[in-house]
């Protein structure tokens, strides 16, 4: 098939350390996490009584969404987006079935309607006042390769700018053992058909290949996270690399070529 | 939006398996809701159950992914000839030009559930200790390894909108080359998660659902699956014409009061198809039964559509699938377009008076060209689609 290019209009990053973009790229260059980070980004979108209770994914996720709409100068409000997480909130999920057992009809309706796969996207469009379309994907370790592709067949159908958010949290309880997810991840991007101020111009081709294991530094920090798929490519942005390869499925890979901009 | 052809479509729901058992059962204004015998059975509620499930394990190359839900996946994947008309698709295109665009809710979360009631010293017991299963992508995965489909492959989980959405990202793979043909769908089944969870938010109906009714008071949960092969072209009996997305913006549990979402997904619906209201002949609702739901939906399509339109709730035959609904409620209306039988709203009597003339307790049969279906789900995550009749 033919390459399908996109330009990155804005990049949002989170992790424990590093919560920021220009945090993980320092820490690239040679700098070290901050120790005095918070645990859980501020939810800066959410009312003060929803944001002690905000479930750690919808969290990571507004925060990485918007630090991408800021750095694109987008409005959140003209985005549709695309939310893609492996597994969803683990924690709300092991609430829920250790719930069941003990006492079934305890479960609180809060934590019902945010164990919903779309909870991120659904607080980011009330939180940023958005009508626009969102979705919310998984597809094992590919989520965040098969969430690239759904945002360019976006953007390849009329819209001119799409949200990307990938994010996933630490597994807790019985269910660690097997889905298996370490401190909390989140990235965005906001990509678009053309930018002006473009950070990075992508070709994305999808491959019935394996996608190759290439250690790096993002990926030894934070590659026990169930997001740890997207590394390949924000560390590439981060370096100057002139390309990365995606996860997309058990012999499936996404490639992508990079040509760098400088930054507006 | 350039029409896809509809190449398979089925359901297997509380009605019996495969689209015939359906159209039978619409024909006949026979429900498949019954007092709930699921698991405890300790809510005193109707669900529309499918039969031989547990009777139906997966063949044993697939048995990895053994669970409830996948075992739906696969009795439906059995019915109307989809599993061949996906065949034929890799047959014709390619294993890698074929993608797999799957919705659900829950996905095998009951697989979950059931290794903490069995946990052997803190860990899952030997039988789940299966990752596959206990993670969103446990269906489309499934779906993947069981017809080696090697296109893009996402599972799609926005609630009860889900299977819904399926159609519309798979046209736009197809729109933007990544695909040619696409197998898509969607499966729920029952499991504790929802009966507790909906039952917590007090949505849950002690009696079968009655969407539209006056005293309607809830809904009654169901589990389903069901496919459909789409491709690129429009030489076909049946068609998607269109589709439209949208956000309410307003709530996590509760619709947007005066259905903004949903008018903006069934507008953007109608103007992707290229057609006006006045040329829909049947609309299926999304008719939960609840009285917010059905309230805010009813205004929604009097504010749109003619006095004319002919729209139903089919939730009383299935009861609410949940991340099944958009594709079940989709062959519902690919049935409507194909035999012209237009469903009415089953166990409803007293039509709330606030309703507009669109709502129609009765069914009818005529000829129809054009037809839509309507999912909405939490987060305020709407999706209409625009199916018609070939060229």
């Amino acid at each position: 098939m033919t390459a399908l290019s996109v330009d990155i209009a804005g990049i949002g990053f989170w992790s424990r350390g590093l919560p920021s973009w220009a945090a993980a790229c320092d820490y690239l260059r040679d700098g070290s996490p901050d120790a005095a980070a918070p645990a859980k980004p501020a939810s800066r979108l959410l009312a003060a009584n929803e944001r002690r209770r905000a479930p750690e994914t919808v969290a990571v996720a507004l925060e990485v969404a918007l630090a991408a709409c800021e750095a694109a100068g987008a409005d959140p409000a003209q985005l549709p987006s695309v939310f893609v997480s492996m597994h969803g909130d683990l924690a709300i999920t092991d609430y829920m079935c250790a719930t069941l057992t003990e006492d079934p009809r305890a479960i609180s309706p809060t934590k019902f309607h945010n164990s919903v796969h779309n909870a991120a996207a659904g607080y980011w469009t009330i939180g940023t006042g958005c009508n626009k379309p969102a979705t919310a994907l998984s597809s094992g370790d590919g989520s965040f390769a098969l969430g690239l592709l759904e945002t360019l067949s976006q953007l390849q159908s009329g819209e001119p700018a799409v949200l990307l958010a990938a994010y996933d949290s630490q597994s807790t309880g019985p269910l660690a053992a097997i889905s298996s997810s370490d401190g909390l991840l989140g990235g965005a991007l906001v990509l678009a058909s053309h930018a002006d101020s473009a950070v990075a111009r992508l070709q994305v081709e999808y491959l019935n290949t394996p996608a190759p294991l290439l250690p790096g530094r993002l990926a030894a920090y934070v590659g026990g996270n169930a997001m740890a798929p997207m590394l390949p490519l924000f560390e590439a942005l981060a370096s100057g690399a002139s390309e990365a390869w995606l996860h997309a499925g058990p012999a499936q890979a996404v490639h992508v070529t990079i040509t760098h901009r400088p930054m507006a | 939006m350039p029409s896809l052809a509809i190449r398979a479509y089925t359901a297997t729901t509380a009605t019996g398996q495969g689209r015939a058992s359906l159209a039978d059962a619409l024909r006949d204004s026979r429900s498949g809701l019954r007092r709930n015998d699921f698991g405890d059975g300790g809510l005193d509620t109707w669900i529309g159950r499918v039969d031989g499930v547990e009777d139906s394990p997966l063949p044993a190359a697939l048995a990895d992914w053994e669970c409830r839900n996948n075992r739906l996946a696969w009795l439906a994947l059995q019915q109307d000839g989809v599993l061949d008309a996906a065949m034929a698709m890799r047959a014709t295109h390619g294993a890698d030009r074929v993608a797999i665009v799957i919705g659900t809710s829950t996905s095998s979360i009951g697989a979950t559930e059931d290794a903490y009631s069995r946990l052997v010293d803190g860990a899952f017991p030997a039988d789940l200790a299966r990752p596959r299963v206990h993670t969103p992508h446990s269906l489309g995965g499934f779906v993947q390894a069981a017809t080696g489909l090697r296109g893009p492959c996402v599972t799609v989980a926005t609630a009860c909108s889900s299977s819904a959405k399926v159609f519309a990202q798979a046209a736009r793979l197809i729109q933007a080359g990544l695909a040619d043909a696409a197998l898509v769908g969607g499966v729920d089944t029952l499991c504790g998660s929802v009966l507790y969870g909906f039952n917590s938010l007090g949505l849950v109906s002690v009696d079968p659902c009655r969407p539209f009714d006056v005293a309607r008071n809830g809904l009654s949960l169901g589990e389903a699956g069901g496919f459909a092969v789409l491709e690129r072209g429009h030489d076909a009996e049946l068609v998607l014409r269109g589709y439209g997305e949208s956000s309410d913006a307003h709530h996590m549990s509760a619709p947007h009061p005066e259905g903004l979402g949903a008018r903006l997904a069934m507008t953007d619906a109608l103007a992707r198809a290229g057609i006006d209201a006045a040329a829909v002949g049947y609309l299926n609702l999304h008719g939960t039964a609840t009285p917010a739901n059905d309230a805010v939906e009813a205004a929604a399509v009097a504010a749109l559509f003619p006095d004319t339109l002919h729209a139903s709730s089919t939730k009383g035959w299935t009861g609410h699938t949940l991340g099944a609904a958009g594709i079940v409620e989709s062959v519902i209306t690919l049935i409507a377009l194909a035999q012209g039988q237009l469903p009415g709203t089953l166990n409803s009597r007293d039509r709330d008076p606030a309703c507009g003339p669109q709502i129609r307790l009765q069914g009818d049969h005529r000829n129809i060209r054009h037809a839509m279906n309507n999912s909405f789900g939490f987060g305020g995550n709407n999706c209409s689609l625009v199916f018609g009749v070939g060229a």
